[in-house]
């Protein structure tokens, strides 16, 4: 089978430093990767490079076997690769419905110009889009700035999820969230597995890894040192290869040397 | 079903835009209670048409820094942008005997065109608005001086030019403006009933339909009614609502005036969901030095005359005043076109009731430096409290 998303010999290089020094991944459908590391490990310069931002120095992207270049998020995301960022990227002074349709807007098809919105239409879709993904928010014209934190990662994700992707890159999306609002998330996350969505998610929670992700990659400075599926993990393994003390993370092989 | 509670508001509200305005609103009501009892003859129709006659050129100012304040932008040169159209204008038709209305076409291009030059600066060098919009007050100044030549002033005397300030809306033209603006505003009262019914979403109902458009209506009668008391509707405001209207509807209705509040709120994550930043800042600093043209030749139109002061003094400071004190922040993202005319016809207002009073100017520009004050701790403070909400 072609992984869903596959990453060969990815480097990138800031003048003299080397962020990711060739890095090698993939990625199958309906999968939760989890990508772990320590700070400086390399992880958000991947994720930028797969959401558009930054481009790679060198290496190749590949999107079910069709190899691919991001020229600007934009493009990114027409290859059907959506981010939620760490800071979430929300507009505050917009209404949730504003929010989730940002750079995508439905427009009223009888006229073409002025492009104008078809804002009813819009929230319908919010409307659909918040229910089918079980989000309850007070309503869908408040302002983000009046929202929760965990109602505005939900709303976040959400707007990453109306654009249909293939691929979910988020970045620390538990961070700044209560316990209730992390299992609600984690429960979403679940959701988009059954849809046959590709979940890349980082985190520096360790008991989430262990909880929700199929299979685990390490980075350290900038190389991927390992990766196993999460049933042959444990905390301890996982904190080993983070650390630098062992490279191997599934414990079966480890048993088998 | 949970989707149900959840997503329909019980709270009285009114609709979304109006909602905004109340503040504003509200100061400008009293404001003009308070003069009126101060001296009745505040509010006689002949008093108040001077009021909207002196008022056009700062309020079309005002509209196109709404634009520029609404994405977190300040535009200085404004001001002088406008005087510098105004001198083209002036030296096109009456020097070099161009058709007036091809004239003022020219010198609102040129307004455009100045707008395009400095916005590039912004955009390709990544250097502050307040910077590059500083230097070219500077230099539009000196690009006035040049236009006029060293003759110093031009009298227009063109009857076109004039026309513009001088010109009151017939009562024929009136009462089609009015109905255009009554059935315009009850239609998009009636499908926004009729869509959210159809669609199933949370929207106004039928009471509150027709009671808003009953209201409306009858306000806008009597606005007609009381301008048609005296001269009728000057064309020079005509002209600055109108405006104000249209770019309304497109900083409402359109992806494009989407956009601009997108950025205002935050520019960096409008960009990462692809809303072309850069493309947009251009546009709305075009839009604003357009507007500052067109400003510029109803102000030399009601002077029927263009000196080397002309867009200079406080026409620039108090446009962006009545920006504020009509409700549109200055950090961006929040506000609307109307603040333009309401905070334009509140310091108007202050100014004229003190002249009518024959108050000294010091008591004048002190007034409108308290209320400019409260405006931008009143926006600083609902700021904080709405952000507040969140914790």
């Amino acid at each position: 089978m072609t992984a869903l998303l596959s990453l060969s010999q990815i480097k990138k290089n800031y003048g003299a430093v080397e962020a990711l020094q060739g890095v090698d991944l993939e990625l199958n459908k309906g999968e939760i990767l989890a990508l772990v590391g320590d700070n400086g490990a390399g992880k958000s310069t991947l994720i930028k490079i797969l959401s558009g931002v930054i481009a790679p120095t060198s290496g190749a992207i590949t999107l079910e076997g069709q190899t691919v270049s991001f020229s600007s998020p934009r493009s990114s995301t027409e290859h059907g690769i959506t981010t939620v960022y760490q800071d979430l990227a929300l507009c505050e002074n917009l209404d949730v419905v504003g929010n989730l349709f940002l750079g995508h807007e439905e427009l009223a098809k009888k006229i073409r110009f002025p492009r104008i919105l078809s804002s009813f239409k819009m929230q319908r879709m919010a409307i659909d889009l918040l229910a089918s993904l079980s989000i309850n928010l007070p309503s869908i014209r408040s302002r983000v700035e009046q929202l929760s934190g965990g109602q505005r990662q939900a709303v976040a994700i959400a707007r990453a999820l109306s654009l249909n992707p293939q691929i979910i890159l988020l970045d620390e999306p538990t961070a700044a969230l209560g316990a209730a609002q992390r299992r609600d998330l984690l429960g979403l996350m679940s959701t988009l597995k059954k849809r046959d969505i590709g979940v890349i998610f980082i985190t520096h929670n360790l008991n989430e890894v262990l909880q929700v992700s199929d299979r685990v990659v390490v980075l350290r400075q900038g190389k991927n040192i390992s990766s196993a599926p999460t049933s042959e993990i444990t905390e301890a393994s996982l904190v080993a290869v983070i650390t630098g003390i062992s490279n191997e993370l599934s414990t079966k092989k480890l048993v088998e040397n | 079903m949970a989707r149900e509670s959840s997503f329909t508001s019980r709270r009285i509200r009114l609709p979304g835009s109006i909602q905004e305005l109340v503040p504003a609103v509200g100061a400008l009501i009293a404001i003009v209670t308070v003069m009126t009892i101060i001296n009745h003859k505040f509010l006689l129709p002949s008093n108040i048409t001077n009021l909207l006659l002196q008022q056009a050129e700062p309020a079309t100012l005002a509209i196109g820094l709404v634009m520029i304040l609404l994405l977190g932008e300040i535009d200085l040169s404004v001001g002088a942008v406008s005087g510098f159209c105004a001198g083209i204008m002036a030296s096109l038709s009456v020097r070099h005997g161009v058709n007036p209305i091809i004239s003022i076409a020219l010198a609102i291009s040129a307004g455009a065109f100045v707008g395009l030059f400095q916005s590039l600066w912004v955009v390709l060098f990544e250097i502050p608005a307040f910077i590059v919009t500083l230097a070219g007050l500077i230099a539009w100044q000196g690009g006035l001086f040049a236009v006029l030549g060293s003759q110093g002033t031009i009298g227009l005397t063109d009857p076109k030019i004039e026309f513009l300030t001088q010109a009151f809306l017939s009562n024929f033209v009136a009462w089609i403006f009015f109905t255009v603006l009554v059935f315009g505003f009850c239609l998009s009262r009636a499908i926004s009933y009729i869509k959210s019914k159809k669609l199933e979403i949370s929207g106004p109902s039928l009471r509150v339909v027709i009671s808003q458009s009953i209201i409306f209506t009858l306000i806008v009668l009597i606005f007609l009614l009381y301008f048609q008391r005296d001269r009728g509707f000057p064309v020079s405001f005509f002209i600055a609502l109108s405006l104000a209207i249209w770019l309304h509807l497109i900083s409402k209705y359109t992806r494009f005036g989407r956009n601009v509040y997108a950025i205002g709120g935050s520019s960096e994550a409008a960009r990462r969901a692809g809303v072309p930043v850069k493309r947009i800042r251009v546009q709305v600093f075009m839009i604003a030095t357009a507007c500052a043209g067109l400003a510029g030749i109803l102000g030399s139109s009601r002077l029927s005359a263009v000196g080397s002061g002309q867009g200079g003094g406080t026409l620039l400071l108090n446009a962006i005043a009545a920006v504020v004190i009509g409700g549109t922040s200055l950090f961006g993202g929040r506000g609307h076109i109307w603040s333009a005319l309401i905070g334009t016809l509140i310091i108007g207002a202050i100014s004229n009731g003190m002249d009518l009073l024959a108050l000294a100017s010091p008591v004048k520009y002190g007034v409108t430096a308290s209320v400019l004050l409260a405006a931008v701790t009143f926006d600083s403070i609902s700021r904080k409290r709405s952000s507040k909400k969140t914790t």
